[in-house]
């Protein structure tokens, strides 16, 4: 039915859909671009001039620049190396049969399912907090003097958190890769006498890196916007130890009242997203083809 | 060197018994062929003596020494296997280089014993391409330099050629006969083809339900089937079997005749037909005739110029000198 007027009735059909998921996109976009021009503080309420580049280079000439983008970087970095390393480890070991293994498989997605505030709250209150959390209790009974896990180790912790809610997502994918791996291929390098590690790393990392490719594309990308752990447990404290760029973003507008900066900041933070995808693309995506 | 013996084998998954005890030796250079139907345990059983599955009971000795808890690394046997199971990341290059990489030999000595073996399966060409690249027949001479440059004592294959079109398979089977004589080292070959065993085997061992019916060289196992099973199994067309009084007249329960010994006229004979399909091969032609002997119609083999139409009356007669005789248990009467 690919008619002229067929496709015509189509093109008009879809239109309205296609219309407002683009208005959705570029409405934001540009008021965040104009904004980003303007001298535009909420509690100094002089009019909003033009001021050129002025909101972008204070962005970056302050030191919580340097210091969100480096937090960013060790984030992301530190996130993606526990889960794709914690997420074969796993995937390896749910791979074997054992009791109850559909229950089991289903609990290790659960943390997934929590949301990134709860699960904050959760680690904070429960687990991380030096006199009442697990941790605290732990290290006491064996006489040692409990972590104050945000005061010392804080971007750390954070850290922790956030693998500990991607973990199952890293597992599930590679699981799922681990699962179609061709038995019979394992027998060959079996006989063709290769030990285990051998048969690891020859046989089932080249197997897995293209699941692990995915892993890691699509965790950089939520990794990059990573807040409400942040803002639940230490408000990118002590100092601006844990501030990501997206935390930086959140102090300028919503907490100095500084829209103008905040857009700024906005619009540094979509440009370096496109360059990580960009690099991350050139440098890992030719694994998803052929 | 590549002398494999069974010794009361069996293998049991759980409390189902696949493979009740069996022996079996297989001499030095044979080439031997595992048939029969699927699921008989032919597979098993190979993968029992590769060292894959674990026997439940029994030894394995090769070449005189008890391998049944050597890994099946340490057998000095190769296997080639129904998927070929060829790496699919590496070049077949280093799919056949990869058994002497994990043996730990020099870069030089790999690639000569590559080329080697390239050159015996004519894949000297191909040696940059990845699997993916390959047709099945490559593929499947992949598979087998991957075994080959291992210089084991037997080759293992399992149903290597079920996922090839019928003409390869064809060009397939003499290569694999081809390189046994030229390597003239032990081959356990596993097929449901009865085909391929009869074309390829110096022994052929008929499985049925993880039980050895019988074992011996193709012509034996055509002309001297031990029992029913066998008969049917080996041969095609299929051996004509008859029950009732007609296997009465020769004092057994069933009778057998193979189709190329069944003489057919339209004038006089034993058993009095009607001509129901003819399958034409060009070379014979191959009657299905509805007699009085036999609910079921007979497979009657003629010339290929041998003209008759559907519905017509013919008279067969069999040969009594290739009658097959069996007992009520199905065994052979001499």
């Amino acid at each position: 039915m690919a008619t002229k007027a067929s496709r015509a009735a189509a093109r008009t059909m879809i239109s309205p859909a296609v219309i407002l998921l683009l208005g959705w996109m570029i409405i934001p976009l540009s008021l965040t671009i104009y904004f980003s021009f303007l001298r535009y503080n909420l509690i100094t309420p002089t009019g909003n001039p033009f001021v050129g580049w002025e909101n972008y280079y204070w962005f970056v000439t302050d030191p919580s620049f340097k210091a969100a983008m480096l937090n960013t970087l060790v984030l992301v970095g530190g996130v993606l190396l526990i889960t794709v390393v914690g997420g074969v480890m796993f995937a390896l070991l749910l791979d074997r049969p054992m009791f109850g293994q559909g229950v089991i498989r289903i609990m290790v997605i659960a943390p997934f399912f929590v949301m990134p505030t709860v699960s904050g709250l959760v680690w904070k209150n429960m687990f991380m907090n030096p006199v009442n959390g697990i941790f605290g209790h732990i290290a006491k009974a064996f006489g040692a003097p409990p972590i104050d896990f945000f005061g010392q180790i804080p971007l750390l912790s954070i850290i922790i958190i956030v693998s500990w809610m991607w973990l199952p997502f890293a597992t599930l994918i590679i699981f799922t890769a681990m699962q179609s791996l061709d038995q019979e291929q394992l027998e060959a390098a079996e006989m063709d006498g290769a030990k285990w590690p051998s048969r690891f790393i020859f046989i089932m990392v080249p197997h897995l890196s293209r699941s692990i490719t995915v892993v890691i594309l699509i965790q950089t990308i939520f990794l990059l916007s990573i807040f409400a752990e942040i803002l639940v447990t230490t408000n990118g404290g002590p100092g601006v130890s844990t501030t990501n760029l997206t935390y930086l973003i959140y102090v300028s507008s919503l907490l100095q009242f500084d829209v103008g900066m905040g857009s700024a900041g906005g619009v540094i933070a979509i440009i370096l997203a496109n360059i990580v995808a960009i690099f991350l693309m050139r440098m890992i995506g030719k694994n998803l083809d052929a | 060197m590549g002398q494999i013996q069974l010794n009361q084998v069996s293998k049991s998954f759980g409390s189902v018994e696949v493979i009740p005890p069996l022996d079996l030796t297989i001499e030095d250079g044979e080439f031997v062929v595992f048939v029969g139907p699927s699921g008989c345990g032919k597979s098993t059983l190979l993968r029992l003596i590769a060292g894959l599955e674990d026997v439940s009971g029994g030894h394995v000795t090769i070449d005189g020494a008890d391998a049944t808890a050597v890994p099946p690394a340490k057998r000095g046997l190769a296997m080639v296997f129904q998927s070929y199971a060829l790496y699919p990341h590496m070049s077949v290059k280093k799919n056949i280089a990869f058994p002497l990489r994990m043996a730990g030999l020099g870069q030089a000595a790999q690639d000569k014993k590559v080329e080697d073996a390239a050159r015996v399966l004519n894949l000297t060409d191909y040696l940059d391409r990845k699997p993916g690249q390959l047709s099945g027949g490559q593929r499947q001479r992949v598979a087998i330099g991957r075994a080959i440059v291992r210089e084991p004592a037997a080759f293992l294959f399992d149903e290597p050629l079920s996922n090839l079109d019928a003409a390869l398979r064809v060009g397939m089977r003499l290569e694999i006969s081809e390189l046994h004589k030229r390597l003239d080292t032990t081959m356990i070959y596993v097929t449901h083809d009865q085909v391929e065993a009869m074309t390829m085997a110096d022994k052929i061992v008929v499985l049925q339900a993880g039980v050895i019916e019988q074992v011996g060289s193709p012509l034996e196992l055509y002309q001297r089937p031990r029992n029913t099973f066998v008969a049917g199994f080996i041969g095609s067309p299929k051996m004509n079997q008859i029950e009732g009084p007609e296997a009465a007249k020769h004092d057994a329960t069933t009778i057998g005749i193979r189709p190329e010994h069944i003489d057919i006229s339209e004038t006089e004979g034993t058993w009095k037909g009607t001509v129901g399909v003819s399958e034409h091969l060009g070379s014979d032609t191959f009657f299905h005739v509805q007699t009085e002997a036999s609910a079921e119609p007979l497979t009657v083999r003629a010339t290929g110029e041998r003209a008759l139409g559907y519905g017509d009356t013919v008279y067969l007669t069999p040969r009594p000198d290739h009658l097959h005789r069996f007992d009520s248990k199905g065994l052979r009467l001499e």
